[in-house]
């Protein structure tokens, strides 16, 4: 089997893999953030630059190193190339600079975003951004829009992942939305204020990795650390009804698709699960989902980031960075 | 050395060359002729590679080697796609090839595609360009008239349909991906590479995709054989090019040189530029269309060694990035002692900012960053630290972008920053300092008004 390495670690991988998916394989530290990148859809990456890496050594043929940073989530593994990630100061760098680029027209309204809570970008930042912003312009600003009367399009937070075209093209049948315009002002626009209408169309919310399209249903209801995740299915005839339902108290404020370690979707689900069953009775629990405990409030990344990597300091006095309420082992624990 | 040498040029002021009649009565076609009755493909391409031709859109990368790449699978169609899309600030040279003898480059693209196996041909052209389009258009009806075009050209086995597109209007679309995205209909976003077009490239076949010049000049090489070719210009940077020389000189215009002339000779000489106008002192030189890096004077004089700088690939790029530039698409830009290097490099920063596609974030954002920043300098409220907040924000750029024109917007600022700091720090220190650009004042009352 062919082999790649990185971060110093040897790992086995299937022919046709890309380093990203060679690093998902083994998991932890090594694996490249993603903001764009998607398992479950065809095409997509290789637009953030989140994920770049150093490539060391291309191939056991070929063991010069690549002049450039490529995207590990579109450049093939190889036997016998050396990667580096977390490893290199560079890649460390190239990527703080991504973050920033990302985030200087972003508008970081976290207080008033549904997102919040369960934001790529709020994670990403937090791992790999700097503290402070050089950025002192008036940043971007476009109309907030309906998609359709379940969908809000919230542009100003959209940091043009493709993820939903790529969506509404690969699952949907006739897509009605894209990119409209280029470079900073470029937006995602549904064709002559067109109303995103079929069967699947809910799921651009799930795969958005940032608050920029939200469930109108949803929307304003509660933060998402205050309402408790559940496991449930139901049978339908349009999708798999395998749902996660986002409860509080008794009423479900929520449902959306099952989501896997990388944030991604596991089963595609329709509108009607999505949108309209919204009753305890309409569903078969199964319990409570075991949620990544990854994201800014659930791992306390509410901590200013020195307490972070004081570690000791924490376990001595648990209280020091009180906020959300969760225990501050809980991302080590997970 | 044989100077003045002109292959692309030689007929281009007879009367009516743009005619087929004229063009075949100066030798037009003849290539084709050679080539269909005389030689396989594979002698073609062979010429090619011979020739030592480099690409002349930007990046003179060879020719042959590219049509070598090409994939040949079984009972799929290969194309060839001329990039016509010429909107490099600072370059115009296919522009007036193709308005002055538009059937050069139908001769070109005939031959190539025959060597190519291709039978399905395109010129894609910059929306812009449409009175080119119509001069084309003609031109290549003529062609299709005169049997050179169509089934069964010459009597031989061979058919070839060419077809022209006009682009909307985006620098972008000229980088070969975007422009095949573009072709297909869809938004121009350069692809994600790999796959290179040789292997997967218009509507997923092989193709392949070369400047208008390049094609242009495959004609001769096959008529003449690539040795021929070769024996113009120098070993690495064989035969002629074309440049689009503007700024301050006395006599702009395309020249055609033969590779290896050496720089001082074509800013100075009367059958060149002719110097720099009005007497003024030689400032500094872009010397391969916007996205090449700007040499001050002596850099671009002479090489970091002392020796003279030559037009040719590998003299300008002489000293790697730290003292040297690229030949790039030939849009050799001079500017005089009255030009601001800071008011140039926000010109080129606005350019880019406007042509970023959007896709990846370090260029999507960062060229709009890198022009807000020149902006406020230009405003009268820049601080130096602002000259490494750039140098910082190029640098996180470039190299870390899907195609190329992220390195192409970062490369003007890196250079103009590392040779022309004291002008930006002067600048910022004391932005009255621009009046002695007295030109300027008229144009950018902004300035004014800031000091
Ligand atoms: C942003 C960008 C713009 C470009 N514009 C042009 C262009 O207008 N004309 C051109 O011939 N090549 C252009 N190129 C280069 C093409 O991608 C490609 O390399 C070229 O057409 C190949 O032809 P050649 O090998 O004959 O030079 C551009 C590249 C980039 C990155
Ligand atoms: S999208 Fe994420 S980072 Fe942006 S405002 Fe919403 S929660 Fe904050
Ligand atoms: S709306 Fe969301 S999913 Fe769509 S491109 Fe923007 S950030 Fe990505
Ligand atoms: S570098 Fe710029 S132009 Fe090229 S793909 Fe990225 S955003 Fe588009
Ligand atoms: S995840 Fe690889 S480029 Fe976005």
């Amino acid at each position: 089997m062919p082999e790649i390495t990185i971060d110093g670690q040897k790992i086995e991988f299937n022919q046709g893999m890309t380093i990203l998916e060679a690093a998902r394989s083994r998991g932890g530290d090594l694996v490249p953030p993603t903001m764009c990148y998607y398992s479950k859809l065809k095409d997509t990456g290789g637009y953030c630059r989140t994920c770049i890496v150093k490539v060391e050594a291309e191939s056991v043929k070929n063991p010069r190193a690549l002049p450039k940073p490529v995207a590990s989530c579109r450049t093939l593994a190889q036997d016998g190339m050396v990667v580096k990630n977390q490893t290199s100061p560079e890649v460390l760098e190239a990527r703080a600079g991504v973050v920033e680029f990302l985030l200087i027209n972003h508008p970081l309204d976290c207080p008033v975003c549904d997102q919040a809570g369960e934001c790529s970008l709020q994670d990403l930042g937090y791992e790999h951004g700097k503290m402070d912003t050089r950025y002192e312009f008036k940043r971007r600003e476009f109309e907030q829009r309906d998609i359709g009367d379940k969908i809000k399009l919230h542009m100003n937070r959209c940091i043009l992942c493709y993820r939903c075209v790529k969506t509404a093209e690969q699952i949907t049948d006739g897509r009605v939305h894209g990119v409209c315009s280029r470079g900073d002002v470029a937006e995602i626009s549904t064709y002559i204020e067109q109303a995103i209408d079929n069967d699947f169309s809910g799921n651009v919310i799930d795969v958005c990795p940032v608050g920029a399209l939200t469930d109108k249903t949803f929307r304003f209801k509660n933060r998402v650390w205050f309402t408790k995740p559940v496991d449930a299915h139901r049978d339908c005839q349009k999708c798999c009804g395998k749902v996660r339902l986002w409860y509080k108290g008794e009423d479900i404020l929520r449902v959306t698709a099952r989501k896997d370690l990388y944030g991604e979707v596991e089963n595609w689900i329709c509108n009607e699960c999505r949108f309209e069953k919204k009753k305890t009775a309409e569903w078969v629990i199964e319990g409570p989902s075991k949620v990544d405990r990854h994201s800014v409030v659930s791992a306390n990344h509410y901590l200013a980031p020195e307490m972070k990597n004081d570690l000791s300091k924490l376990i001595l006095n648990p209280d020091a960075g009180n906020n959300a309420g969760s225990s501050p082992l809980s991302k080590e624990q997970e | 050395m044989k100077e003045g040498k002109k292959i692309l040029f030689e007929h281009i002021d007879v009367p009516g060359i743009e005619g087929i009649a004229t063009y075949r009565s100066c030798g037009g076609y003849q290539s084709v002729d050679k080539a269909l009755t005389s030689m396989t493909a594979t002698e073609v391409v062979h010429d090619v590679i011979t020739s030592g031709l480099r690409g002349r859109g930007g990046a003179g990368f060879q020719t042959g080697t590219k049509w070598n790449f090409l994939a040949k699978p079984e009972g799929v169609p290969r194309y060839l796609v001329c990039n016509a899309d010429e909107s490099e600030p600072g370059t115009f040279k296919d522009r007036y090839l193709m308005e002055k003898i538009p059937h050069l480059l139908i001769e070109g693209m005939i031959v190539s595609s025959y060597a190519l196996g291709v039978n399905k041909a395109y010129i894609y052209i910059r929306g812009e360009y449409f009175y080119l389009y119509k001069i084309l258009e003609q031109a290549i009806e003529e062609a299709y008239k005169a049997g050179w075009l169509g089934q069964n050209i010459l009597n031989s086995q061979y058919n070839l349909d060419l077809y022209m597109h006009i682009g909307a209007g985006a620098y972008i679309c000229g980088e070969e991906t975007a422009l095949l995205e573009s072709l297909e209909g869809k938004r121009g976003n350069p692809r994600i590479k790999p796959p290179f077009p040789a292997v997967a490239g218009l509507y997923g076949c092989p193709t392949v995709v070369n400047n208008v010049e390049t094609i242009a000049a495959v004609p001769y090489i096959v008529q003449h054989g690539g040795e021929h070719y070769a024996s113009f210009g120098t070993e690495k940077s064989t035969g002629t090019k074309l440049i689009s020389a503007s700024g301050h000189i006395n006599k702009p215009g395309v020249y055609e040189i033969e590779l290896g002339l050496p720089v001082e000779e074509f800013i100075y000489s009367d059958s060149y530029c002719g110097g720099i106008r009005n007497g003024n002192e030689l400032k500094a030189v872009v010397a391969g269309g916007s996205s090449v890096p700007i040499l001050p004077k002596h850099l671009i004089l002479q090489t970091p060694d002392g020796q003279p700088r030559l037009m040719s690939y590998e003299s300008l790029s002489e000293g790697g990035f730290a003292a040297g530039t690229m030949l790039g698409s030939g849009g050799f830009i001079v500017m005089d002692e009255t030009t601001s290097i800071v008011m140039n490099l926000h010109t080129f920063a606005r350019f880019y900012h406007h042509e970023s596609c959007g896709q990846c974030s370090p260029c999507r954002e960062g060229t709009g960053w890198m022009e807000k920043i020149l902006h406020k300098i230009l405003d009268g409220h820049g601080t130096l630290s602002d000259i490494d907040l750039l140098w910082d924000i190029q640098s996180k750029i470039e190299g870390k972008t899907i195609c190329a024109l992220g390195d192409a917007a970062a490369w003007p600022v890196a250079s103009a920053i590392r040779h022309f700091r004291p002008e930006f720090e002067a600048y910022i220190k004391d932005p009255s300092a621009i009046k002695k650009f007295s030109h300027y004042n008229e144009k950018y009352k902004i300035a004014e008004t800031a000091i």
